[in-house]
């Protein structure tokens, strides 16, 4: 065990400074440069280049850069006059965070319920019907979702705000729109999951015992149904990271995706490197805790094949 | 050497020894219908599942309309005119039952044919810069499965030919490209997609090369752990035996024998594909214009989402059939290739 946790950190290291080094050197390649301004004459350029250490040699850049990495110094953002960029990542996190769990929360309730109720009414109408959502919140990409439901609830029915974060009923449609996928995921995995683990013996043991059908599921049944729930884990935080870009664009949430978003329009090339680099952390750490939790909770996985499936 | 003389009497094999069959030890050994192959079983329980055979019918009649839609009228995909701006959706045979919405009128109730003096009929309406959306969206339909398409293809020939040759050979080469695979594992690949995309041109080719430098890694780690349990068995034996190469065991045996995870795999490679596409254009990393794919299109149809919501809802109702469609003929096939659910 000591020896896989090791061996594990070891590939999160190198996967992490792999990341680095291909953003750093990817921002070196790109076009055009964040002082394109013409007013600006050569001198006040060239100050700005030294400011920001763009006249140093690459190499130097590159050392410079993953040393700063290690104290937590993402560097300065060019349009934001020099606001370090892991402070806007900081007053940006906590946005996406909140709506990020939120989806997460309610999507996992929903999905769970879906699943069980479908699984246990397994081949009816609440079965068909259950698989049909899903499908749909597997299928239809989340800004559509979103536009649908900013245009029927927001603009027609006039139930909800359509864009800004100044409270909680302005949380409700992004966090809808952003759940659908963790709902879709959810509850096909745990329908599957939960009739395999309906066939059973000790369930039909259970059953015979004279327990309700609400015990058998719950104690018996979905207890054993959840392990593998958490090898979706990684590919659903993934997508609510890039869902989070693309609903906190829709609903002009100030999140950190949306920041993201506009870094990329802007050059600002420290906050996009910092935020992708921050993005991958998150991931590469989501990960190795769900292979940790994975042989926790269920002592037959055997460590070294690993547990998680990917997905984009 | 001498032959062991075994018998020392002769026998004689007399009628009496023997018994006739009874009918049903016949039976036993008749085939009851004709054997079925790999395909036609998997074609006859994939005709079971509603789900995928729906999903079938709309993609040819997606692919019917990416093929044929631009040409089905007379106007061109980039055709500018701004005497017809922002027209609302109208059709010939429709515009009398107004609640379907395909009379022309806005929804403030503003018959805008009528108001611009326009008499053609455009079936999806214009948008903003007076293109008929009928002929952007197949047009861009067509790009969003070209790309998609296009990405399956190529994760699927560097995925089987890596995770074959990975499991293949084993030992020391299987070890190294598994630790390839493991740090690529790693790394989330919309992450990546977004990078390259913000140093190359965002392009049909630049996209779809983006997509595929992370993409092959899922249909890599299937195909590897399809071979390792195939690799051993009896028929690679006698096939080697009979002295076939590595190469022919590979293309001969192995690999055609792993279709089922191949073709499932492809079928979810290509919603992820038109998503991943659609997805960049939304934030911005798309195609360029004239150029339009599904997704740019949907990105447009955002900008005049409360006056003009006909722009984002034909689009986004296409790329939403398209993704079901998909999904739901993945799922089939998930089901009809794998023998696991055979009864």
């Amino acid at each position: 065990m000591r020896k896989y946790i090791f061996s594990r950190i070891g590939y999160m290291f190198f996967t992490f400074l792999l990341i680095a080094t291909f953003t750093f050197f990817l921002m070196q390649t790109l076009p055009g440069s964040p002082f394109n301004d013409e007013r600006l004459s050569p001198a006040q350029k060239e100050a700005l280049y030294e400011r920001y250490g763009l006249d140093k040699p690459v190499a130097i850049q590159y050392f410079q850069y993953l040393v700063n990495i290690t104290k937590g110094d993402l560097g300065v953002s060019y349009q934001f006059d020099g606001r370090p960029v892991t402070k806007i990542i900081g007053e940006r996190i906590g946005v996406s965070a909140i709506l990020g769990a939120q989806s997460l929360i309610v999507g996992t309730i929903l999905g769970l319920f879906l699943g069980i109720i479908a699984a246990f009414r397994h081949n009816t109408i609440i079965d068909y019907g259950a698989m049909i959502i899903a499908v749909f919140g597997l299928s239809v990409p989340n800004f559509v979702f979103a536009g649908l439901l900013q245009y029927w609830v927001g603009v027609r029915l006039q139930w909800l705000p359509v864009a800004f974060w100044e409270g909680f009923e302005y949380s409700i449609l992004p966090t809808i729109a952003l759940s659908a996928f963790v709902v879709a995921t959810i509850a096909r995995f745990m329908r599957t999951e939960m009739l395999e683990v309906l066939g059973n013996e000790y369930i039909t043991t259970a059953r015979a015992k004279g327990l309700n059908d609400f015990v058998v599921i719950v104690k018996h049944g979905m207890r054993n149904a959840m392990i593998p729930i958490l090898t979706i884990l990684g590919p659903l935080t993934v997508n609510l990271m890039t869902g989070t870009l693309v609903i906190e664009k829709i609903f002009s949430i100030p999140g950190l995706g949306e920041q993201f978003i506009k870094s990329i329009m802007t050059n600002d090339y420290p906050v996009i490197m910092g935020v992708t680099l921050f993005y991958s952390f998150l991931f590469i750490v989501v990960v190795f805790i769900v292979d940790l939790l994975y042989g926790v909770v269920d002592p037959r996985i055997r460590l070294s094949g690993g547990g998680h499936h990917k997905n984009t | 050497m001498d032959i062991i003389k075994i018998h020392d009497h002769d026998y004689e094999l007399e009628d009496e020894l023997f018994e006739i069959a009874h009918e049903q030890q016949v039976d036993a050994v008749r085939i009851s219908g004709a054997s079925n192959s790999f395909w036609k079983d998997s074609w006859l329980r994939l005709r079971r599942s509603k789900g995928a055979l729906f999903g079938l019918i709309m993609i040819m009649g997606i692919l019917f309309f990416a093929i044929a839609g631009p040409y089905m009228n007379s106007y061109g995909f980039d055709d500018q005119d701004l005497t017809r701006t922002n027209l609302p959706p109208k059709v010939a045979m429709l515009e009398g039952i107004s609640f379907l919405g395909f009379d022309g009128v806005d929804i403030r109730g503003v018959d805008q044919y009528a108001a611009k003096g326009v008499t053609n009929y455009y079936w999806f309406g214009t948008d903003d810069l007076g293109r008929d959306l009928w002929t952007r969206i197949w047009q861009g339909t067509r790009i969003s499965l070209y790309i998609a398409f296009l990405a399956a293809t190529l994760d699927l020939l560097i995925g089987v030919a890596y995770g074959s040759i990975s499991a293949y050979y084993g030992g020391r080469i299987d070890n190294v490209m598994q630790r390839i695979i493991e740090i690529l594992m790693g790394v989330p690949n919309i992450i990546i997609v977004i990078l390259l995309i913000l140093v190359l041109q965002p392009g049909i080719l630049t996209i779809t090369l983006a997509m595929v430098i992370t993409g092959w890694v899922s249909m890599a780690r299937i195909i590897r752990g399809q071979i390792l349990k195939l690799k051993d068995q009896e028929f690679v034996l006698a096939s080697r035996t009979l002295g076939a190469n590595d190469r022919r065991l590979l293309l001969g045996h192995l690999i055609p024998n792993s279709l089922g995870p191949i073709i499932i795999t492809t079928m979810f490679t290509i919603p992820t594909a038109i998503f991943t596409e659609a997805f960049l254009s939304f934030i911005g990393l798309g195609l360029q214009p004239p150029i339009a794919s599904l997704g740019t299109i949907v990105n447009d149809g955002f900008k005049m989402l409360k006056i003009y919501p006909h722009m984002l809802l034909f689009s986004s109702v296409i790329i939403s059939v398209t993704m079901i469609s998909f999904n739901l003929l993945g799922d089939g096939l998930r089901d009809s290739f794998d023998p696991k659910m055979r009864r």
